[in-house]
């Protein structure tokens, strides 16, 4: 009864209790062919991965058929559905570092999914495992075998992963999210690596997203996903062109995240924050007696400066020490060497009742919006926390007006105040951490990759939300991320750093259309844009 | 051919053990058994646990006597009551002294980092180094037998044990962004550690008690067999179990009421303080 598609998926329905997560889905896909997925958060998208391969938590139902090469998953035994998964399909997830045993060496980790599968001694287990991670890009001679997770970087960590998913030679690989926890470049090498699988290959591919610029640059075909359903299913060239349907058209607006407000030059406005020749070290782990190791130098010379009412981005990859330098910015660190002024006077020198009094006018918004929240707090008096360094510190109605005016600001209504952090999306979250940074009323706030972790359709809304209010309440923004298409967005003048060095500045429109530095350059070459091929073969 | 799932759902996981929350939640009523018998205990008991009536001695449990009388004619259900109310004081206070000092050495050595650490761990590890319970002899022995004592000397093994366990917590929590976004908001360490750590390490806090009351529990019950806990005529667990020894051959149910009392009260707080941890954890 086969078409000839690797995979077909007819009716596929699954609920959760009385919810329907998932219904009425049918697609196919074809060997060698790369089919995207793409929705917002909550629209399904990891439902329907996991039920293909009936992996649903506890809980779920789930109806319709599911066929792999014409024979029915849906039917198979708990026995044979274990020997399909890892053989016939592989899974790859977000979080490659909870996918990995911390105490297992690569290579066995790798071998151990031969051997699960097979009778494959434990040589032949081991070199296919170093076939699989030379296919992956990960040496096997350069010992890549001896190595522990935590020894490998976030995109190593994800070609381990792949490389687990493709030992087995399977003819279709499932892979949700698999490069959202990565930066630009390493998420770039991902996708050239699925191309390559695809292609040279012929594994189909299921490839989940919420990001349609970055699965428009490697998929064949296209199908989104809105509270469950397929909307559209077209092609990918055809989708970006002629997309009809208003959500598929909303997910491609943010997508291609248009620049949030009018730029403007601030070089004759007041200084707020100015840092000079930013030096900041960690000290290393000593290994001899004798020799005191040389630190590490996260920061070295960085000097940045921020006028009122501009926005500054500030661009690296993870490691180039953006965050480092953020602390210093916030006077949570002393640096080594060059000073921090705020307002015109000495913060990093700072202490006591002067420290407070200048901490008034800067203020931070985290990245991750489930971890910068005492779980234990109700929304009202995490917004209320910073008016603690006030002299006089408002309490009672006062107090009350203060966060109910500051949700309003941020587009929650004051009745938030009485719930918890976690009972709220991350898109709320995130606007609560904003309201916690305004409530003192500051000069500037930092924001530290504060719209990384949030899907497409939510970051384009919270960042209309930031331009507004900069634009209202003329704030400045210090807005460091690993992201350029974001920068691109809202920033008016931008720093690129690498390997603790600022490598070059100038204005947003500038640096990004006409870069100078080889860098910058490879930046922009990594990052997705709709429409654009995906640069670059090799990985 | 469409698979129609089940409605247990072939297409999903096995579903997770059930039932772990029964035993915590007998080990709880065990244990509220115990302290209210303790609270009944400092009120009211059936006889005077230290009223001695030779006439009545060595009696088998009846209407009268429900656990029998011992060698002296006192009422064995009364010292048991009575000896509930001194077993579980004694753990219980030592866990406050163990739990006052030592967790704000574990927030302070958390806090503070370097120097300070290093000097609370080492002495932390100084008094791991000894056995608690020969150390607690030595320590009551000099100090003299009696209830305060044995609070003391079990208590001060207890501070390492908390300071320990607040110290790996809050290393955790110091690198949570909420109380990176409380130092922004211009908060010092101890007030951080204070509205932000401590509640949250209240679950671990929590677990930890129970452990080191069931601890206690046993401690006690091996000062006073030895002498050294409450003093005559303050009625034990422990020194019962002693006095029991010299009559096992006459009569042997002597040991048993005593014995159960110790092992029900330690497996009852075993069992919450596991349940605790699983609830957590789960």
């Amino acid at each position: 009864m086969g078409t000839g598609a690797l995979l077909e998926v007819e009716s596929l329905a699954v609920s959760i209790g009385s919810a329907r997560i998932v219904h009425g889905v049918s697609l196919q896909i074809a060997a060698g062919e790369i089919l995207g997925l793409v929705g917002a958060s909550g629209s399904g998208k990891s439902t329907l991965a996991l039920a293909l391969m009936r992996l649903l938590p506890p809980g779920a139902r789930a109806s319709g058929a599911v066929r792999l090469e014409g024979r029915s998953i849906s039917a198979m035994s708990e026995a044979e559905l274990q020997s399909v998964r890892g053989r016939q399909v592989g899974m790859v997830f977000q979080e490659p570092m909870s996918a990995l045993n911390p105490l297992l060496r690569i290579g066995e980790q790798v071998a151990e999914t031969v051997r699960l599968h097979g009778r494959a001694s434990r040589r032949q287990a081991r070199s296919l495992a170093r076939e699989a991670l030379d296919r992956v890009g990960l040496q096997g001679e350069d010992g890549a075998l001896d190595r522990l997770p935590h020894e490998l970087s976030g995109g190593q960590r994800q070609r381990v992963a792949l490389a687990i998913a493709l030992v087995l030679s399977p003819s279709l690989l499932i892979a949700d999210e698999p490069t959202t926890a990565l930066d630009v470049a390493t998420q770039a090498q991902v996708l050239a690596l699925l191309r390559h699988l695809a292609r040279s290959l012929k594994v189909g591919i299921l490839l989940v997203s919420h990001d349609l610029a970055v699965i428009a640059q490697v998929t064949d075909r296209i199908a989104v996903l809105e509270r469950g359903e397929i909307v559209e299913q077209m092609a990918t060239a055809d989708l970006l062109g002629r997309a009809h349907h208003p959500y598929t058209q909303a997910l491609l607006r943010a997508a291609r995240l248009e620049p949030k407000r009018t730029r403007r030059d601030f070089a004759h406005a007041a200084l707020v924050l100015e840092a000079r020749d930013i030096v900041r070290e960690y000290p290393r782990a000593r290994r001899s007696l004798r020799r005191r190791p040389s630190p590490l130098r996260a920061v070295d010379g960085v000097s940045v400066a921020v006028h009122a009412g501009e926005t500054v981005g500030v661009v690296g990859e993870s490691g180039s020490g953006k965050s480092s330098l953020l602390r210093v910015l916030l006077a949570l660190d002393r640096p080594q060497g060059g000073e921090v002024r705020l307002l015109g006077e000495n913060f990093s020198g700072a202490r006591g009742a002067a420290l407070r009094r200048l901490r008034r006018s800067i203020q931070v918004v985290l990245q991750d919006p489930a971890g910068s929240f005492d779980p234990r707090w109700r929304v009202e008096r995490l917004v209320a926390e910073p008016s603690h360094v006030l002299e006089e510190p408002p309490s009672g109605a006062a107090l009350g007006a203060r966060v109910s005016a500051a949700l309003e600001q941020v587009g929650l209504p004051a009745a938030a105040g009485a719930r918890y952090a976690h009972q709220f999306s991350g898109g709320e979250r995130q606007r609560i951490a904003i309201a916690r940074a305004l409530i003192l009323e500051p000069a500037v706030i930092a924001f530290d990759e504060a719209v990384s972790a949030l899907d497409v359709v939510v970051r384009a809304q919270i960042l209309s939300l930031l331009a507004e209010l900069a634009e209202r309440l003329e704030l400045a923004y210090l807005f460091v991320s690993h992201d350029l298409q974001v920068v691109r967005a809202i920033a008016d003048r931008v720093y690129v750093m690498q390997r603790g060095r600022i490598v070059e500045e100038g204005p947003a429109e500038r640096v990004l259309r006409s870069p100078r530095h080889p860098y910058t350059r490879s930046l922009i070459e990594a990052t997705p844009q709709l429409g654009a091929p995906l640069a670059g073969t090799g990985c | 051919m469409s698979g129609q799932g089940s409605p247990q759902g072939g297409w999903a996981r096995g579903a997770a053990p059930r039932g772990r929350g029964s035993a915590a939640a007998a080990g709880g009523a065990i244990t509220l058994a115990f302290l209210a018998i303790a609270l009944v205990a400092s009120i009211w008991t059936p006889y005077d646990p230290a009223a001695i009536s030779i006439a009545d001695k060595l009696q088998a449990p009846s209407a009268r006597h429900w656990f029998g009388t011992d060698q002296l004619g006192r009422d064995v259900l009364s010292m048991i009551m009575a000896g509930a109310k001194n077993t579980v004081g004694v753990a219980l206070l030592a866990v406050i002294i163990g739990a006052s000092i030592g967790v704000p050495l574990g927030l302070i050595a958390a806090a503070r980092r370097g120097v300070v650490e290093e000097m609370v761990m080492r002495a932390s590890d100084l008094t791991f180094a000894f056995p608690a319970l020969l150390l607690a002899i030595l320590f009551t022995a000099a100090l003299g037998p009696g209830a305060v004592n044995a609070i003391i000397a079990i208590g001060v093994f207890n501070v390492p044990v908390f300071a320990r366990v607040v110290r790996a917590g809050a290393l955790t929590l110091w690198t949570r962004d909420y109380t990176l976004a409380a130092r922004v908001a211009g908060k010092g360490a101890a007030r951080i550690s204070f509205e932000h750590l401590l509640p949250n390490l209240g679950g671990v806090l929590a677990i930890q008690a129970t452990i080191q009351c069931s601890l206690g529990v046993i401690a006690e019950a091996g000062l006073s067999y030895v002498g050294l806990g409450a003093q005559p005529p303050t009625p034990s667990w422990g020194r019962m179990l002693n006095e029991a020894q010299s009559l096992t051959a006459l009569d042997p149910a002597l040991a048993v009421f005593p014995g159960c009392a110790v092992a029900l009260l330690v497996l009852g707080l075993n069992l919450l303080g596991d349940g605790l941890a699983r609830g957590r954890g789960g």
